[in-house]
């Protein structure tokens, strides 16, 4: 007797991949029958497809993800105070280090934006009297930059975070962890496009001098912290992902603080002012929050977790719980979006920004069902938000306990990216973003929808497989 | 070529090459249309499309998980072409399931299922076979280009896990009475069939039908399992699991000659059965190795033997009708053009020297026939890539039928038919008009492999091939004699 005997003696039960019509006679003859929607595995790839089958159900990476997605779920993120960076990151006070977005990248390889962005913090920090000689100083070599990622700390688009700057500073209390990120300065002209000119700067040097220093103030004021993890939770059920929509949050966040901020003088109104004129006010803290929950997933050996997804404007990143540090690189991708009067496709520099922070930790395009007027960038429907939080649901390894998308039951967001799951589906993970212009200096031309790019996931693949 | 080639690019869209070809074959097949394409990007494919002069420069840009549509037609047409093969892809299939539930993506995402199906591009067929043995199925493998150190991989792997593998390269089998791939509808019964060969083994199980006997299971086990390297191992598996079946009485083995050494494992363990075990590879002259062991030199002889095991009364065969009739002078060549391989396989050891190829063959050009007997198999790789298999498209093989029946030296035109699942819908219907061209001239001899069960209706089948002037004989191996007969050969 064997299992065939047993097959044998009950019913078939079958799963049919590939050609549809061989389904037919079971489903004829009334045999239970499932055709998968199937796509060659990992770009088509054969060696690994059949990495992927090997991989499968392997206990090391079973364990390791089980450990991994445990923590990104039971992580906190509350904000305990704003600072400038130097003091949080103390790599920025020993030498002239800039922080940008995305994998590592040098001079010589970056995108307008980005170098638009590092020759403003270069005149900034006053390390250089004028972009032109900012940006030789750049290309000298003097300055380093390094990813924020590097420094658990994450910024939109360019990314740029000098030591004068102010960042959030949010801290997961259970475990003493902390993450940071820089203050957002509104839409339009923005250093984080790349726009550098005097008004730009002259924003920058009073949010360091005031907007810093009084959120800082009113944040020691409260009783309590302000727990961000729980206003992106009340945000999903306001029509924000917390990623390309943020109106909910932002006001959350707002009402929140506006009592101490009150209490903080006429600098405290020209700040909720300056929150007011802002919808994505409180993309950054969301962003810091996420990385807080996706670098308590880090470092579990064998885990194929996804814990950064970033883009520097030239290349893709993706980091893996069980490979470290190591970053896994491929071209980013130009969004696919709706432009601003007067700009098109030709504009549109290459995805920028450590944004996808937000969908690395289950939110942002994770979440879409729970925002439907952000598919509107692309032509959708409520029914397409729907369908990219149903799909991203294929390859993440759990829902969220406290994240949840009403238009789905309640049901929790996917979270956690399983690197199997994406190759072995073919469903990259799904991004929303914003659009920069590939000139520095012009800043946002449109906003969009645009997935990660699978070649660097079938990189991580075999480095994972060697782990083991 | 007047007509301008335009492509249109779906970006990320995967679809089936057997969907695909099918759309373009219903573009191609329409007199405005000079040429017509629908490809993922593939290296490969590009290539094929380039150097058809189909790829215009948003084509060129295409990559591998793009769908390339390609038409060339008189410029003012090609927007609709376009569109029109656009809304042919909107209409493929859809998975059976509940409405509005997704179907998953990956085995992964499956759950409860005991058996798997797969019949993916070759080259990912053994990962998904893999996976499946990981989730504890059964695997069905029809796709081929599968390779001999991938299939023994995977047949260890299903060792280790008590599980089977049929395939790669599988094309029927059925279980508890259910047809998987192409298969025939046959009366259930006490005779387990494990075949490594596809035709073989439905037309074997169709002559048991005839004869009044039935199938308990048909396991297919893939044209390679009884390489050296292979070893039978889904064989002796299957072999296993019938002998412990109540319902299995009578064991058929049917295979094209196997390694020496796998031969031999295997009639050892035949021996060592305790039921009745009738043995064919096919073309071999076996000696019994125990009483209960039955060797058969051909398909017909296995059926027989088994249908006379598990009736308790001796069964025969029917044999070939005899034919008057005057074939013209110089028609003395027997053109065999078979859509199941182990047709083409039995009919070639049967007519002796024969040839099997017509040469280097280039798709839209004459077909010149080698002087002599010649035995087709129109199933093999030579004649589908890009294209269907004969037996479920069978347009190639009716421009082939029609070229034999005007070559002035062709005396016998000899035919399968294959009914059942995954076959053509009316497999005779398409063979009769050319069939009808061969008055005056030569023979046409045919038979269908099928049952009266299958949809095809095999009454019906038959009349067509009759009506139209062919000479039915009752099974493969008497088609292959009675065409000896009319040129005289000896079989």
């Amino acid at each position: 007797m064997n299992a065939l005997n047993e097959l044998m003696a009950g019913e078939l039960k079958a799963v049919n991949v590939g050609l549809a019509s061989f389904a037919e006679p079971l489903a004829a003859a009334g045999v239970s029958v499932v055709t998968l929607d199937w796509r060659p595995p990992a770009l088509g790839d054969a060696e690994a497809a059949m990495r992927l089958a090997r991989m499968m159900n392997d206990e090391r990476i079973e364990k390791g993800n089980a450990t991994a997605i445990e923590r990104v779920l039971a992580a906190q993120a509350v904000m305990v105070d704003v600072v400038p960076a130097r003091d949080a990151i103390p790599a920025l006070g020993e030498s002239r280090l800039l922080l940008h977005a995305g994998p590592p990248i040098e001079w010589e390889r970056m995108c307008g934006p980005m170098r638009g962005a590092l020759a403003g913090a270069i005149v900034l920090e006053g390390w250089a009297p004028d972009l032109e000689r900012a940006e030789k100083l750049a290309a000298s070599g003097e300055v380093k930059f390094a990813p924020c990622h590097h420094h658990d700390a994450v910024g939109p688009m360019a990314g740029v975070i000098s030591p004068s700057m102010p960042v959030y500073v949010l801290e997961d209390p259970t475990t003493g962890r902390r993450a940071y990120s820089n203050l957002n300065e509104g839409i339009g002209k923005a250093l984080r496009f790349g726009a550098n000119d005097g008004e730009v700067l002259d924003k920058l040097r009073w949010m360091n001098a005031e907007v810093g220093p009084t959120l800082a103030a009113a944040l020691r004021s409260l009783k309590e912290p302000v727990n961000i993890k729980s206003i992106i939770a009340q945000a999903l059920q306001m029509g924000d992902e917390c990623h390309n929509r943020n109106v909910g949050s932002t006001s959350l966040w707002s009402r929140q603080l506006a009592p101490a901020l009150a209490r903080q003088g006429e600098a405290g109104v020209r700040v909720l002012e300056f929150m007011r004129e802002n919808n994505h006010f409180s993309l950054n803290a969301n962003m810091a929050a996420c990385k807080l929950m996706t670098a308590a997933g880090e470092g579990v050996p064998h885990s194929t977790l996804v814990t950064t997804m970033a883009r520097n404007g030239v290349d893709f990143g993706i980091r893996i719980s069980g490979c470290g540090e190591r970053w896994f690189v491929t071209a980013a991708p130009v969004p696919d979006g709706l432009y601003f009067p007067g700009y098109g496709p030709q504009d549109a520099n290459p995805d920028l920004g450590d944004s996808a922070i937000t969908e690395t930790a289950g939110i942002g395009g994770f979440a879409m069902a729970a925002a439907p007027a952000v598919v509107g960038f692309v032509g959708g429907t409520p029914a397409d938000a729907m369908a990219y939080s149903i799909e991203m649901a294929d390859i993440t390894l759990a829902r969220s306990r406290d994240f949840q998308l009403p238009p789905l039951g309640f049901v929790g967001s996917p979270t956690g990216i399983d690197l199997r799951k994406v190759l072995d589906t073919g469903s990259a993970p799904v991004i929303d973003t914003g659009i920069a212009h590939r000139r520095p200096g012009i800043g946002q031309i449109g906003a969009g929808i645009t997935r990660a790019p699978m070649e660097c996931f079938v990189e991580a693949l075999a480095a994972v497989e060697e782990s083991l | 070529m007047t007509g301008v080639a335009r492509t249109r690019v779906k970006r990320n869209a995967y679809f089936d090459s057997v969907v695909l070809m099918r759309i373009a074959a219903s573009l191609t097949a329409r007199s405005e249309v000079e040429d017509a394409s629908l490809m993922m990007g593939t290296p490969a494919n590009m290539d094929i499309l380039r150097e058809a002069g189909l790829l215009d420069d948003a084509g060129d840009a295409a990559g591998p998980n793009d769908l390339v549509i390609a038409v060339r037609a008189d410029e003012n047409l090609l927007d609709d072409l376009l569109a029109k093969a656009e809304a042919g892809l909107d209409t493929r299939p859809q998975p059976a399931s509940a409405a509005g539930e997704r179907p998953p993506r990956a085995l992964a995402q499956t759950s409860g299922a005991n058996i798997a199906l797969i019949s993916t591009p070759g080259a990912y067929a053994a990962a998904e076979a893999l996976k499946a043995l990981k989730l504890g199925m059964h695997v069905f493998l029809f796709s081929d280009n599968v390779s001999l150190d991938e299939e023994l991989t995977l047949k260890q792997e299903a060792q280790r896990r008590g599980l089977l593998v049929m395939g790669p390269d599988c094309g029927t089998a059925i279980i508890n009475g259910i047809p998987l791939g192409f298969a025939n509808v046959v009366r259930r019964g006490d005779i387990g069939l494990i075949g490594a060969s596809g035709t073989g083994s439905q037309e074997i199980s169709c002559l048991i039908d005839a004869a009044g006997a039935g199938i308990s299971q048909l396991i297919g086990v893939g044209s390679h399992d009884l390489s050296e390297k292979v070893g039978a191992r889904s064989m002796l598996f299957a072999f296993d699991a019938l002998e412990a079946d109540p319902s299995t009485r009578v064991m058929v083995l049917v295979s094209k000659p196997p390694a020496p050494s796998v031969a031999r494992s295997v009639m050892e363990r035949a021996a060592r059965s305790e039921k009745q075990v009738v043995v064919n590879f096919i073309g071999s002259r076996l000696e019994a190795s125990a009483p209960n062991v039955h060797p058969a030199a051909t398909l017909a002889e296995a059926a027989e033997i088994a249908a006379s095991l598990s009736l308790g009364r001796a069964m025969h065969a029917a044999a070939a009708p005899s034919v008057a009739t005057s074939l013209g002078p110089g028609r003395t060549s027997i053109r065999a053009l078979f859509s199941g391989g182990t047709f083409a396989y039995e009919a070639g050891l049967l007519l002796g020297e024969v040839k099997t190829s017509i040469g280097h063959w280039v798709s839209g050009q004459p077909i010149v026939f080698p002087a002599g007997h010649l035995v087709l198999d129109l199933g093999g790789d030579e004649f589908t890539v890009g294209r269907p298999h004969p037996m479920i498209d069978p347009t190639l093989r009716v421009e082939f039928v029609r070229a034999a029946v005007h070559a002035p030296d062709t005396a016998v035109v000899l035919l399968d038919v294959v009914l059942g699942t995954g076959s053509a819908d009316d497999p005779a219907g398409a063979l009769a008009p050319v069939i009808g061209e061969a008055e005056g001239g030569p023979v046409v001899v045919a038979f269908i492999c099928g049952t009266a069960g299958d949809r095809q209706g095999l009454a019906e089948q038959q009349r067509k091939l009759s009506g139209a002037g062919a000479v039915l004989a009752p099974n493969s191996t008497a088609a292959v004699q009675l065409a000896a007969d009319l040129v005289g050969a000896r079989v």
